[in-house]
């Protein structure tokens, strides 16, 4: 068992939250597991991404070979194409289609579902409203998370109890939100899959 | 069971030094080396055992109270980034002559790429330079254990050891197995009182010493259970050098094993006897190397060798700049790997930019309007956030070089004849480096003006202490700068007719004007809030 995540975002939409639930849950499987981040420069509202690798057997390289990645999840649609060479030809492409626009040639968005929508696999979710429906647009993250827990061979309990674990320090509330938002996303996926 | 932690590269580095009995840690920030200081200050253990872990001033201050930590018997390390190593250089080759008491382990992380750096220099030549033994782990569990192993290195042959990091290993997070944690050592001074003392005749002797101690760090690159190993592969004509992290690069290619002879080098010096082994069994050999071709230089020699055949980032094999990865490793093995997808056009650039309502926007926007008169070209900067004040819409920079290289520049300018001339330089790198510029500037009356946007932290490497916190007036004052012609402001909108004006003044004055522009950092701020509310 192998699987090779690209995470994408923006800086600040709290990609590396995603990993961390994933890693945790991952690490309560006895998974090998390598997750590479990006830090420094690049996260003053510019490209974000890391590669998350799991597997049974242990990995060798932190990156992700290019054209090999099994899913690409995104919470920001053009961020989702940056990494298509990391992704291998039958693997998924899983995005938001909220656009976070803080750049003045930021395209047409209608062109940019079109482009994702010429790959093979691929899954389009509407993350905000899922997530304000879950009690925070906070956790639209979350919501990425469950609508790309499928692509993720590694147990929804896990994956949930590693959520409670992250969010434990915010409070109850938090933590419930987050759970909602995880289910609300992985029902999503489940439905248009 | 041992226990076992999920970490950064960097974050494994700061537990084994803790696990290793430390008793301080020095650096200055610095990407991809900053999470191994900021996990000691926020540890524990750390904080149990007493363990010295402020910022310094800069790379060269820290490598300083680290080798006098050293000299009380106890240990020490220093951490900073690749370029943090220039500064630093003139301690660090000098403590190569000094040698150490207590272990002394310098931890350098290069940049390959460039990710969030100027240059993407090389540190294992710098360790070659100084002659000292250099570690350079493949993954986080290496890089854990060798820290350890660093600093018995060091106490054993009395040596600094540098230890080299990169990017992809600092910043990745795996599953790192812990060692027990051993006692720090006791205050000891040296055993003899003039070691220390680099008078050219006790430089000689101990510089001798060093080069006496070369055949021991050979001997341990070439340890049967050291880091340098040599796996023979029957029948094959190829053979590879693979350095650190790039062993990692080629396993990841032959999932079930290399068939061709592998040397894996993670000590240096290299290792004399295996390379002549694997000159014998190869036809060819490929070098793997992170960073400059540092091994494959050394191995091609002068004239370059043909035979066997050296093949790596000199004769493109492998590209002579940027990181390694997986592909570009299968693919100079010829491997037949596809070309991988194009990024569809659509995905354009999303450029670092400045956090809304950031102070150094307020501060470009009236220097931009006060040197209208003057024209473009007379802006002087240097390293942190304010250095995106090079990019549109502002356009207001002319350089960054290195820090503190701002104040300096504006002065030879200056000296050229290029009056005013101006430099914007940031508060952590003012203290950093810019200080001691600012002297020079003082003591020759330089007709320059400099901004000093100050946001009270050391912001672009994540928001740490900077170490003139509330002082830098003081210090402008104590320097010589006169009291008239020191200001500060605050960078709003609503004072914007005001900074310009005062700008404008000091520009037109023929000798040194700071200007303090001081506004807190916005995500300093957010997140202030944000702990608040909690
Ligand atoms: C010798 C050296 N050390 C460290 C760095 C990394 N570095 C780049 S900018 C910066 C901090 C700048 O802080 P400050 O001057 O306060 O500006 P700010 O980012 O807060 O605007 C650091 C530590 C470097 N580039 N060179």
């Amino acid at each position: 068992m192998k699987t090779d995540i690209i995470l994408a975002g923006v800086g600040g939409q709290g990609i590396l939250s995603i990993a961390a639930v994933i890693g945790l849950a991952a690490v309560k499987e006895d998974l090998y597991i390598k997750q590479s981040e990006i830090h420094g420069m690049s996260q003053q509202g510019g490209e974000v991404y890391s590669h998350l690798r799991l597997s049974d057997r242990p990995i060798h390289s932190d990156m992700i070979p290019l054209g090999q990645g099994d899913l690409i999840l995104a919470v920001e649609p053009l961020e989702s194409l940056r990494y298509l060479p990391y992704l291998k030809k039958e693997g998924w492409l899983v995005t938001n289609t909220s656009p976070y626009e803080n750049i003045d040639n930021y395209p047409d968005p209608a062109q940019l579902f079109e482009e994702i929508r010429k790959l093979p696999h691929h899954l389009l979710v509407d993350a905000a409203a899922l997530a304000r429906e879950a009690g925070s647009a906070r956790a639209a993250n979350m919501v990425m998370l469950g609508a790309a827990e499928p692509f993720i061979q590694v147990s929804d309990d896990h994956l949930i109890a590693a959520i409670q674990e992250l969010f434990a320090r915010k409070g109850e509330k938090v933590v419930e939100t987050n759970i909602e938002a995880f289910k609300a996303g992985k029902a999503e996926a489940e439905k248009e899959r | 069971m041992e226990e076992k932690l999920f970490l950064l590269g960097d974050e494994a580095v700061a537990q084994a030094a803790l696990d290793a009995g430390v008793s301080g840690c020095y650096a200055y920030p610095g990407t991809p080396s900053t999470e191994i200081m900021e996990y000691v200050q926020a540890s524990r253990q750390a904080a149990g055992s007493g363990v010295v872990r402020e910022w310094s001033a800069n790379e060269k201050t820290a490598m300083e109270a680290a080798l006098g930590m050293s000299y009380a018997g106890r240990r020490a390390m220093v951490c900073m980034k690749h370029v943090g190593l220039n500064v630093a250089a003139d301690t660090f080759m000098n403590a190569a002559i000094t040698g150490v008491n207590g272990g002394l382990v310098v931890v350098v992380a290069d940049d390959p790429s460039m990710h969030s750096s100027q240059n993407e220099q090389d540190s294992r030549y710098y360790g070659h330079f100084a002659q000292i033994p250099v570690l350079e782990p493949s993954d986080q569990q290496e890089a854990y254990n060798m820290v350890r192993e660093a600093f018995d290195l060091s106490e054993r042959y009395g040596v600094p050891v540098l230890l080299r990091l990169v990017t992809r290993l600092s910043h990745s997070r795996t599953g790192v197995r812990r060692q027990p944690p051993r006692e720090q050592n006791p205050l000891r001074l040296p055993s003899d009182p003039k070691q220390f003392v680099l008078l050219p005749s006790i430089a000689r002797r101990r510089y001798r010493q060093l080069l006496a101690d070369r055949p021991k760090f050979m001997e341990e690159s070439e340890r049967e259970d050291g880091h340098n190993s040599y796996t023979r592969h029957e029948g094959a004509r190829r053979g590879i050098l693979a350095c650190g992290l790039a062993y990692n690069y080629l396993m990841e290619n032959f999932p079930g094993g290399v068939p061709y002879h592998v040397l894996k080098v993670s000590f240096y010096p290299l290792p004399d006897k295996l390379i002549r082994q694997l000159f014998a069994d190869s036809d060819e050999i490929i070098v793997l190397e992170e960073g400059y071709p540092f091994a494959e230089e050394l191995l091609l020699g002068v004239p370059p060798r043909t035979e066997p055949v050296i093949r790596g980032r000199l004769d493109g094999t492998l590209p002579r700049d940027g990181e390694l990865d997986p592909w570009l490793v299968g693919r100079a093995l010829g491997l037949g790997l596809e070309d991988p997808e194009e990024t569809p056009g659509l995905a354009v650039p999303r450029p670092p930019s400045f956090c809304p309502g950031c102070g150094h926007i307020d501060v470009y926007k009236a220097l931009n309007v006060a040197m209208e008169k003057y024209g473009t070209g007379r802006v002087f900067s240097d390293i942190g956030c304010y250095t995106m004040g090079a990019l549109p819409p502002y356009n207001a920079i002319n350089s960054c070089v290195d820090m503190g290289a701002s104040i300096t520049m504006a002065v030879g300018a200056a000296d050229a004849g290029l009056v005013p001339s101006v430099a914007v330089i940031g508060d952590s790198t003012f203290t950093h480096s810019g200080m001691t510029g600012l002297l020079d500037a003082v003591n020759k009356k330089s007709p320059v003006t400099i901004i000093i946007s100050d946001n009270d932290v050391t912001a672009m490497t994540g928001g740490q202490k900077p170490a003139g916190l509330g002082k830098i007036e003081q210090i402008c004052l104590g320097v010589g700068v006169e009291k008239e012609h020191l200001h500060t402001i605050v960078p709003l909108r609503k004072h914007h007719e005001e900074n310009v004006k005062i700008m404008e003044e000091e520009l037109a004055y023929e000798g040194v004007s700071v200007i303090v522009a001081r506004r807190e950092c916005v995500r300093v701020v957010a997140a202030r809030k944000k702990n608040k509310k909690r």
